[in-house]
């Protein structure tokens, strides 16, 4: 079990990448149709990586990050950890609520909750997708918001990796605003054990006939 | 010799004056700094997991509370500290996000920090200074010429314990 992530094979990579690229497409959609503007994205990128360098891959452990938080249950439970920067975070504030870019000078309450929204509809069509694809249920709990640093916002999730091996999963992809007035990441995490299932709902697990 | 000696997430390390110990970005996990005032050596670990017995098959004595502790201290009593003058001061062990579902995860920084008060107890050592819990980040860097603990929040500034 701890060794599953060491153990995926380019091709099972290449798979979960393919099936990220669709479900963050559907979410870039989503996100493009709610601020009624151009999203680009990066195609997402699966990595392995030691517990303490995950926090390098999001700018360093102390870097200040507005960060959703959610929990996914069901037969795979997952963490997901949509990252923006500040700016970004009132930028899409400010798109969410028609005004015009830079009216929002500080995160409140009313702004969270608003940031709170677009990570729920993000990660409900990514998770759609993801569902589809695998017949598996992912249940996405209500987000959680917090401004803070990166690293101490990565420890909530890491523990799950801690209780069973070394490594992480991590399935990122950068979302971007056209004009590039926000930009933000969006992580998924599968729980250790999710990916397995993840895998071979897929068709390509280990013991499976494929590769 | 380095100045400021990094510790990385589930990492032990020892130090001497005129070094500092730094662990950056703690959240849940907490960070765990020992120091005997006489030879002025200095210890810092920054645990994830409050217990080695619920994980499975794992390698890392550094990552769990109830062995990081006699890790670190082995290390400095190598490196000339006495353990009966070791003192501690811990912090750490927030959660970051609040929410009503699934609640051990949110529950693991709390977790933490009693799980290193506890060992910390067992192994005779006083906490001089503990600040644990609240729902912020902090990164820690512990002066080994005078015991000090710089501790960093976005928030509120650093505060000297």
């Amino acid at each position: 079990m701890a060794d599953e992530f060491l153990q995926l094979s380019p091709v099972q990579k290449d798979i979960l990448k393919e099936v990220s690229n669709i479900g963050a497409g559907s979410g870039a959609t989503a996100l493009a149709h709610l601020l009624r503007r151009k999203i680009t994205m990066t195609v997402p990128g699966v990595r392995v990586l030691p517990l303490e360098e995950v926090a390098t891959v999001t700018g360093g452990a102390d870097h200040k990050v507005v960060g959703i938080f959610q929990r996914v249950e069901g037969p795979a439970p997952c963490s997901i950890l949509f990252f923006l920067s500040i700016d970004s975070a009132m930028h899409l504030v400010d798109m969410l609520l028609n005004r015009a870019l830079g009216t929002t000078r500080f995160i409140d309450k009313l702004n969270m909750s608003a940031l709170e929204e677009m990570g729920n509809i993000v990660s409900g069509s990514f998770l759609n997708a993801l569902g589809g694809f695998t017949g598996l249920k992912f249940v996405p709990s209500v987000p959680s918001v917090a401004i803070d640093m990166a690293g101490a916002m990565l420890n909530s999730v890491l523990y799950h990796y801690g209780q069973v091996g070394d490594h992480a999963l991590i399935i990122d992809t950068e979302f971007a605003e056209q004009d590039r007035h926000l930009a933000g990441n969006f992580f998924l995490f599968p729980d250790p054990g999710s990916l397995t299932k993840i895998l071979s709902a897929l068709g390509v697990s280990n013991h499976g006939a494929c590769c | 010799m380095e100045h400021v000696v990094k510790v990385g997430m589930c990492d032990l390390k020892t130090a001497k004056p005129p070094q500092r110990l730094l662990t950056s970005g703690l959240g849940s996990c907490v960070g765990i700094c020992l120091y005997d005032p006489v030879t002025k050596t200095g210890g810092m670990a920054h645990i994830m997991l409050p217990d080695s017995a619920q994980a499975r098959g794992n390698t890392n004595p550094a990552k769990f509370a109830d062995t990081a502790i006699p890790l670190l201290i082995e290390e400095m009593l190598a490196l000339g500290a006495v353990k009966s003058r070791l003192v501690a001061k811990i912090a750490g062990g927030a959660q970051m996000f609040d929410f009503a579902t699934n609640s051990e995860v949110m529950r693991v920084g709390d977790r933490n920090s009693k799980a290193v008060a506890a060992k910390l107890k067992q192994e005779g050592i006083p906490i001089l200074v503990n600040d644990t819990g609240g729902n912020f980040g902090r990164t820690i860097e512990f002066d080994t010429v005078d015991g000090k603990l710089y501790i960093r929040t976005l928030d509120k500034g650093e505060s000297i314990r």
